[in-house]
């Protein structure tokens, strides 16, 4: 329990960091946010009434606060692009966003793990080169491309879904699902390739070792070794492995929201950048940032039941 | 070890197809990569990759395309292992307080994905500029680059061939750079390939969301976008824009393969 505080608080930290790198990063660059509401024309009296009112005349340190606690009480300003409150712009499309990670990522470890099994055991053989050329190539294959040869051929062509119009979650939500699916595989697939690859490699370091040797030459069946003693051993690294996988999605579902026409986070950012809307920006990367360390965090957790050379205090 | 350079062979042949085509194609393309004209058709002798929707040919463009997403993924690869590297070897060699602090920030910075990072990075500078993409994406790889050599280097500040250099009056630079440098190219080597291939990857993706390079500077990732729109009646212009950049990631993995295997580990 002693750890899994530690890791809590140490992740809260990285969260202040993250937050903190953020907002001054962003308070730096976009300049008086009053101004470009108003344009250059309004009187002084104006933008500094518009100022109060968006809590921009307090000092830096005061608005940092106030803006961290907001993530909790729902208060993060106002958009400059649509002149409302950020946080119900973005409420909506965290949800579709969180689906489509989450979707994709039970994906890739339902599809990778019994993978990753297969192609360890089976090493060494006559088709070792050829799987390693397939494993390569599926990385190799952008997200978004796959998302266009995924829209095309199921979506117009086979009519199982109509690529830009996505079902609401709220309408329609296993038509939504069944839209975010084909999104997921396509980020999935190179994401698969570099956890059955990873898996590979860790489970076959781990054969190698003495008690597994002890094992088969004592007369166990090498399957069960496979799956009950080295699976055991190899799962902490794979499981950290999965927790960066979750960055990757996040960062592939940027680009894949956009393929799809998925009303997410990714597709929200992308034109407030454009727009330079900093407020709904730099919330929309902090909560994306936020998910990623919550997801590393789990992974630390979870490795530390699984561990026990963790559990001991062996490593930190 | 017959099959362990097969990787490494076949990966430097399609890389170096692949960079011959786009040396080749900051000099020369058989066409106009912008020249308009009446007719699409599809892929043959004369167009090799066909015509998109306004007649011109597509092979071209994706010359000069590649040309741009590979010389920024270069560049952004030289600044993140030049830098990361630098960082690393200095923390990690010396360690202390810099190291710490560093260190820190540089867990929050794993903490934001490439491409977040680089969008960023890119809405501070402002988008659309090839010099912000390429410094934008070359930033974002420094803090990997640095992790892993800051590892390395840490490793080997007690090596006894570095102790005994020190004994004999090298000087600190002398021997991060003469005496361990060399000892940490073996984890740097296939961290550049992996870099590249993310560099790639990141380009194009900015690229397609329209925050990268923006035309008249064709990249593959724009290139893609366009050809999306144009799929139903064009669909050889994504194919052939996505076969290079398969293309591009693919050798650059053999490579990485191949270097992998040749220090022995497990693949």
């Amino acid at each position: 329990m002693k750890y899994a505080a530690k890791k809590i608080a140490a992740m809260l930290l990285t969260m202040v960091i993250v937050s903190l790198l953020a907002f001054t990063a962003f308070s730096l660059i976009s300049g008086d946010a009053a101004e470009i509401m108003l344009g250059t024309q309004a009187t002084p009296e104006r933008l500094a009434a518009l100022r109060a009112e968006l809590g921009l005349d307090r000092p830096l340190p005061v608005r940092y606060a106030a803006w961290l606690l907001g993530f909790f009480t729902g208060d993060l300003g106002v958009s400059i692009q649509y002149k409302q409150p950020v946080w119900d712009l973005i409420a909506p499309k965290v949800l579709v966003t969180l689906c489509l990670s989450v979707l994709c990522f039970l994906l890739i470890v339902a599809v990778s793990i019994p993978l990753g099994l297969r192609s360890a055991g089976r090493s060494g053989g006559a088709l070792d080169g050829a799987r390693t050329v397939l494993n390569q190539l599926c990385m190799a294959v952008p997200a978004f491309f796959t998302g266009i040869l995924l829209s095309w051929g199921f979506g117009i062509t086979l009519k199982w879904f109509v690529p830009g119009s996505f079902p609401g979650l709220q309408e329609d939500f296993t038509g939504a699902v069944k839209y975010l699916f084909f999104a997921a595989a396509a980020i999935a697939v190179p994401r698969i390739a570099m956890t059955v690859r990873m898996l590979r490699s860790t489970i076959l370091t781990e054969m190698r070792k003495d008690y597994v040797r002890t094992a088969i030459s004592r007369g166990a069946d090498r399957r069960r070794v496979l799956r009950r003693h080295v699976l055991q051993n190899a799962l902490a690294p794979v499981v950290t492995f999965l927790a960066q996988t979750m960055a990757e999605i996040v960062a592939a579902g940027i680009v894949v929201e956009q393929v799809f026409v998925i009303p997410g986070l990714g597709r929200m950012l992308v034109a407030s950048i454009s727009n330079r809307d900093y407020p709904v920006v730099q919330a929309i990367v902090v909560i994306l940032a936020f998910w990623v360390v919550l997801a590393g965090t789990t992974a630390d957790i979870i490795n530390q039941r699984i561990d026990p050379r963790l559990r001991l205090g062996g490593a930190s | 070890m017959r099959r362990q350079n097969g990787y490494m062979t076949a990966g430097l042949i399609l890389a170096g197809a692949a960079a011959a085509l786009i040396l080749l194609g900051f000099f020369w393309t058989p066409y106009d990569p912008n020249a308009m004209s009446m007719d699409r058709a599809g892929p043959s002798l004369a167009h090799l990759m066909g015509t998109d929707n306004f007649g011109r040919d597509i092979f071209s463009r994706v010359m000069k395309g590649a040309g741009a997403t590979a010389s920024i993924a270069l560049a952004t690869v030289a600044i993140g292992a030049v830098c990361g590297t630098a960082v690393g070897a200095l923390t990690g060699y010396f360690g202390g307080l810099v190291d710490e602090i560093l260190m820190r920030v540089n867990d929050a910075l794993t903490a934001f994905p490439s491409v977040l990072l680089a969008l960023v990075v890119i809405s501070i500078l402002g988008p659309g500029k090839r010099l912000n993409v390429t410094l934008a994406l070359g930033v974002v790889f420094i803090p990997s680059f640095a992790r892993l050599t800051r590892t390395a280097f840490a490793a080997l500040r007690d090596a006894n061939y570095v102790k005994s250099a020190r004994l004999m009056g090298a000087g600190s630079g002398r021997i991060l750079l003469v005496h361990i440098l060399p000892n940490v190219m073996h984890v740097l080597l296939p961290a550049l390939t992996i870099g590249f291939n993310n560099a790639v990857l990141a380009e194009a993706s900015m690229s397609y969301l329209g925050i990268g390079v923006t035309p008249p500077d064709a990249s593959l990732g724009y290139m893609l976008s366009e050809a999306q729109g144009m799929f139903g009646i064009a669909p050889w212009y994504a194919a052939g824009t996505g076969l290079v950049i398969i293309l591009m990631i693919f050798s650059a993995g053999l490579i990485g393969e191949g270097l992998q295997r040749r220090n022995g580990e497990v693949g």
